[in-house]
């Protein structure tokens, strides 16, 4: 019997055809695998049933879907700033981006002018929440293939940026952060005081976790042409941020379409070659370092002036406004009852997510709510290279190739 | 630079009759297009050697249950990241033939994108590998998104279209 008899049948196993002198023999059976739903190394509910031939991939199916929460749904029932809430549990690691573009996308539909301050704190608090999405997923790389140091150093600091946000906000997951038309609150000196902190204390840490990853040889060994990604495969399979620029496109929506005075900051979008795992680890790492940049030049550049817009529709007035003055109050009243129409139009706006580019498509039919809300997920749309990325390789690359590619649960499934 | 409107005359000039309601909310170039043309034309922009629209952003669908005839509109973005040049392609379908050709044959990204929009719309792409739910449980016998189904309780009554001001 030669390998062309062989013939894979319904279930996948390869085996010989039955004949009329006997029943099926089974020469190689490939096994099926259930990598989730709640495998530690998916970080995250979502489920990899893969074909596996020994310890090789044949090939794999997602099932996604586990924390599907409706939020599109919802949305339609909602006044706008009731939907912030909504958008911080998409991609939970970098909630503040979300809430900031949502609020950005409404702006852009009723057409108010932020001030620069407020755009200046935005930009501050984005590029915070983008290292700590990149220390999350750069330091559980690390533990995925088998180092914990890296990821405990890193969380120190991300509790200092946890701690800012709790600051601007008052919470330190699901920030709700920012208001239509502004910021709910200014910079305190005590959040300056942090954020100042951190740009001291942090490079230091940073440095020594890329000492301890960059050129380490058992790191590399394991990350280095593992899952590769051409960037024309990257490009038809709608990779963004910096998945896509490990490929070597260096499409950043931060510097195409600037938004929140983005285009006052210097900042290099750093790109890799072969896109694959240990270039998406250091395009990550490398902008952790110009998120650092932008926060430090946005600090030095902080211009004086409101943190919000003069949008009285659309902004809450100070509380004592509301207890002396009438007008105040009616549009207290009328905000927190959600009773102001938005205009009719129809609006995409992009940001920079911590894994690529964040869209909310919002169409407005004159009501209080949108009439429909649609969210472009950049996990989402990346994730279904995954079979393809890992086809060949085994169980133990696929689970780094998955953790490089940083998907998070909450935004795959929304 | 491309503009908005010399693209849309290219177009008009290429498909004629196939791309009408041209538009531009916000800068961003929208327009309609015939079921039938939806393929070739994202195929045009994508080969276009100047315009280079070869990246699909999104795909995804509305209901507007009081347009009879065009109830459902599968809405696409694409984008050239050489130009940097959005586009909004419109394709609206009736209720009875909910049938549009799938965007797989160009886009790999296109598959889960499809997959989504048919699991909350029930718009059936043709030609699609694999068109199953997605978000949504396998035995779900209805389309989440559609606008009949209301998020809450019906005998709600602090929910209702006027307090959202419709």
């Amino acid at each position: 019997m030669t390998t062309e008899d062989l013939s894979i049948d319904a279930v996948g196993a390869r085996n010989t055809p039955a004949t009329p002198e006997g029943p099926i023999q089974y020469v190689n059976e490939l096994t099926t695998l259930n990598l989730g739903p709640t495998h530690p190394a998916t970080h995250g509910i979502f489920q990899n049933i893969l074909q596996m031939d020994g310890e090789k991939i044949v090939s794999g199916e997602q099932t996604i879907g586990y924390i599907h929460r409706a939020f599109e749904k919802i949305a339609e029932r909602r006044p706008f700033y009731q939907i912030t809430t909504l958008t911080d549990r998409m991609n939970y690691c970098s909630s503040p981006i979300n809430n900031l573009g949502w609020m950005m996308t409404v702006e852009k539909l009723l057409g108010v002018q932020t001030p620069k301050r407020a755009d200046y704190i935005r930009v501050i608090m984005m590029e915070l929440a983008r290292i700590s999405d990149h220390l999350i997923c750069n330091g559980i790389l690390g533990v995925d293939t088998g180092a914990f140091t890296g990821f405990l150093y890193l969380f120190e600091e991300r509790e200092n940026i946890y701690e800012i946000y709790e600051e601007m906000c008052g919470a330190r997951l699901t920030t709700n952060m920012g208001r239509i038309g502004g910021m709910e609150r200014d910079l305190s000196a005590e959040a300056i005081r942090k954020i100042r902190k951190f740009l001291k204390d942090f490079p230091p840490v940073m440095k020594e976790f890329e000492k301890l990853f960059n050129r380490n040889r058992i790191f590399m060994d394991r990350v280095v042409d593992v899952g590769p990604i051409t960037a024309e495969r990257a490009l038809s399979y709608g990779f963004t941020g910096p998945n896509l620029r490990a490929a070597g496109v260096d499409y950043d929506v931060r510097a195409m379409n600037p938004y929140s005075s983005y285009e006052d900051f210097e900042f290099e979008i750093p790109v890799g070659e072969n896109g694959d795992t240990y270039d998406r680890f250091m395009v990550r790492n490398e902008e952790i370092w110009q998120s650092l940049r932008i926060v430090e030049q946005a600090l030095d550049k902080l211009p004086d002036g409101p943190y919000y817009a003069d949008a009285p529709e659309y902004y809450l007035p100070p509380k004592q406004e509301v207890y002396k003055n009438m007008e105040a109050l009616i549009y207290h009243f009328k905000i927190v009852m959600g009773e102001i129409d938005a205009p009719v139009g129809e609006v995409y706006h992009a940001v920079e997510g911590g894994n690529g580019e964040l869209g909310f498509y919002l169409i407005s039919d004159g009501g209080r709510a949108p009439y429909r809300l649609h969210f472009r997920r950049p996990s989402f749309i990346y994730y279904q290279a995954f079979p393809e990325m890992c086809k060949g390789t085994t169980l133990s690359d696929a689970i780094v190739i998955m953790s490089s590619l940083n998907v998070i649960a909450g935004e795959l499934d929304a | 630079m491309l503009t908005n409107q010399a693209v849309a005359e290219d177009l008009i000039k290429q498909f004629g009759a196939a791309v009408y309601d041209f538009d531009e909310p916000f800068g961003l170039l929208t327009l309609s297009a015939s079921r039938e043309q939806i393929v070739p034309i994202l195929l045009y922009l994508k080969d276009h050697k100047t315009y280079q629209i070869n990246f699909l952003t999104d795909i995804t669908g509305v209901h507007y249950p009081d347009e009879p005839g065009r109830e459902f509109c599968v809405v696409y973005h694409a984008h050239s990241m050489v130009e940097n040049f959005r586009v909004r392609i419109k394709v609206f379908l009736a209720e009875a033939d909910l049938h549009i050709p799938s965007m797989t044959v160009l886009y790999a990204s296109a598959n889960w994108m499809e997959r989504e929009t048919f699991d909350f719309f029930g718009i059936q792409f043709d030609g699609h590998p694999n068109l199953t739910r997605i978000l949504n449980m396998e035995e779900m016998d209805y389309f989440p998104m559609r606008k009949q189904y209301p998020l809450e309780d019906g005998t709600r009554e602090d929910k209702i279209d006027a307090l959202f001001g419709r």
